[in-house]
């Protein structure tokens, strides 16, 4: 008698170790997601209060200026950001692909931002690009004297060199994924072409990069989701500033979370990343898990 | 990664292939100096003094070597009022990602091996929704976050820190061990159940012995990703309990007094040191963690 119990609670006992893990962990996730999303519905300003207030704070979300500007940001780094991070990966691949003995160092050195900080990269891209003292004091000692170089400081160019400092931690990262996706093409293939008389070109125009489809899909959605979540490298670099030049959605949000005291806002305004987000990852995750089901 | 072998096949001969081979390594070589550039401009700002930034190029090597830069951003710069460098924070960042990234590989290991050497009903369901967590934008549970930290008691605390990336720590773990233990065969597994082993005498005894790789792999992913956040740390602590990279910031972005550069790259160098020093001792294993964290399923 005393045995079955035991054996019934041995073979349950997965579901009751793990059970609680999954619930906590399932909790702070979708919990939380619910929580926000019923903030951005109700009055909450410094403090959260819990009464049903329809649509009004993304109606507020929505006529502040300052949104406006974060996400004309967000589309301005992302596009730069996905398209240079991602030209600079294949072709830094490609290069890497031609039977390089010290491919093993170079590739460390191309991917060692990846290791770093978004606030170490963004505090040395702000010295580099700092107009008193970095590129354009180089330039100007190098005689050309009108050089000028104020990005970091131009509310209208600003948003640029956030794209610079991404795109040197993030575009070697582009590139150890081509590459991995270029060593997985079948030799045979390639092999079989190359006896056919096709030149390198043709061999990587017609069957290399077509093969690799898939592998750009996962870059454009990682690098996608890196751009949307990009808070620490604005910060580091610009604060989102001259002003809030440079503000994207996620400063914004945090800005009108923990500066401002406007949670109803800030709630709403992290339903909209959400969104973008669940827009691009729900489809990608659903055709892996189902492609690797398969 | 396996070198493609089409010796004298694709590749032709001759001078035209040599003006190549040239212009590759040139190429490449340029592209190194690229990446470098920032680092080169770190270190060597740091070891000059003030006076000789303002007056040369930030191109140069420093004339005299000097480590008070080096000595100040470790002990006395000021982040806020206090004046005592960025050790303290230092410390946070260890005593935070240590536990954190500890447990969470830990927790995620348990993870994996029930979702797949005991598989139940609703395994596939909770892994996909799991994994949803590690993608969303973390902006939408800060709000929630702080008031049950507060709740709790935590809020502004390493501990709090330490829950925190403990939880959200938990999809990328779960998924790294989930792939790794759907590749390891059930056999051995289903032979310690039929000689009465139970689910943690198979864990600990078995399955967490052979998983020596995930648990590298895990475990620098782990590291690198909490010792380099800010959300979070800017987010839930205050003054004293930041992480180093708060701090980090808080250096640079001091209005007050005059700014020294070279304090503020020795800060950066001193933040990132242990990040890069675990890439350059274990690279391989966390280039398998980034392509891990990229193709999934």
């Amino acid at each position: 008698m005393l045995t079955a119990m035991a054996r019934a609670i041995e073979r349950r006992l997965p579901l009751i170790v793990v059970s609680p893990l999954f619930a906590v962990s399932l909790f702070f996730v979708y919990g939380f997601i619910a929580w926000t999303i019923w903030i951005s519905f109700t009055k909450s300003g410094v403090m959260p209060v819990y009464d049903f207030h329809g649509l009004a704070q993304y109606e507020r979300l929505w006529a502040t200026p300052r949104w406006y500007v974060a996400l004309k940001n967000l589309f301005v780094f992302s596009g730069l950001f996905i398209a240079i991070s991602m030209a600079l990966g294949i072709f830094l691949a490609i290069l890497l692909d031609q039977r390089i003995r010290i491919e093993g160092a170079i590739r460390t050195i191309y991917l060692y931002p990846m290791a770093l900080s978004f606030i170490v990269t963004g505090t040395v891209w702000k010295w580099i690009l700092n107009p008193g003292l970095g590129i354009e004091k180089v330039m100007r000692d190098w005689g050309f004297s009108d050089f000028t170089f104020d990005w970091l400081v131009n509310p209208d160019f600003a948003i640029y060199t956030i794209v610079i400092a991404g795109v040197w931690q993030s575009s070697g990262y582009a590139m150890a994924l081509f590459l991995a996706g270029l060593r997985s093409v079948d030799d045979e293939v390639i092999k079989a072409a190359a006896i056919d008389g096709a030149g390198p070109w043709r061999v990587y125009t017609g069957i290399v990069l077509p093969a690799l489809r898939p592998v750009f899909l996962s870059v454009v959605i990682i690098l996608a989701h890196l751009a949307i979540k990009s808070f620490d490298l604005v910060v580091a670099l610009t604060g989102g500033g001259p002003g809030f030049a440079t503000d994207m959605p996620a400063t914004f949000m945090y800005a009108f979370a923990f500066q401002r005291s406007e949670l109803g806002v800030a709630a709403a305004s992290a339903v909209m990343m959400l969104a973008t987000v669940c827009a691009i990852i729900v489809p990608y995750l659903y055709s892996e898990l189902r492609g690797a089901r398969r | 990664m396996r070198a493609r072998r089409t010796d004298g096949i694709v590749r032709p001969s001759g001078p035209g292939a040599i003006a190549l081979r040239v212009l590759l390594f040139t190429l490449l070589g340029l592209f190194c100096l690229y990446y470098l550039f920032p680092l080169f401009v770190m270190v060597s700002t740091s070891l000059k003094s003030l006076a000789e930034i303002r007056e040369g190029s930030f191109l140069a090597l420093p004339r005299a070597i000097s480590f008070e830069a080096w000595a100040k951003a470790w002990g006395s710069a000021c982040v806020g009022v206090r004046c005592d460098g960025l050790q303290p924070y230092f410390v946070n960042s260890v005593m935070m990602a240590v536990p954190a990234v500890l447990l969470s590989t830990l927790l995620g290991a348990l993870n994996g091996y029930a979702l797949t050497k005991w598989r139940f009903r609703g395994a596939d369901i909770i892994f996909a929704l799991m994994l949803f967590g590690a993608f969303i934008p973390f902006q939408v549970v800060l709000l929630p976050m702080a008031r049950t930290l507060g709740e709790l008691g935590l809020a502004g605390t390493v501990p709090g820190l330490i829950l925190v990336h403990t939880v959200y720590g938990l999809a990328f773990t779960t998924l790294f061990f989930r792939n790794f233990f759907i590749g390891v065969s059930d056999g051995i597994v289903n032979a310690a159940k039929v000689d009465g082993a139970g689910f943690f005498g198979i864990f600990f005894r078995i399955v967490l012995p052979m998983s020596l790789p995930a648990i590298v792999v895990t475990v620098i992913w782990q590291f690198t990703q909490i010792w380099n956040d800010f959300l979070f740390g800017v987010s839930f602590t205050v003054g004293d309990s930041n992480p180093v990279t708060v701090a980090l910031n808080n250096v640079v972005n001091t209005s007050t007094g005059v700014k020294e550069y070279n304090v503020d790259m020795a800060a950066a160098i001193i933040a990132g040191l242990p990040t890069l020093l675990v890439y350059v001792v274990a690279g391989a294993y966390f280039v398998r963690g980034l392509s891990a964290g990229a193709i999934k399923g």
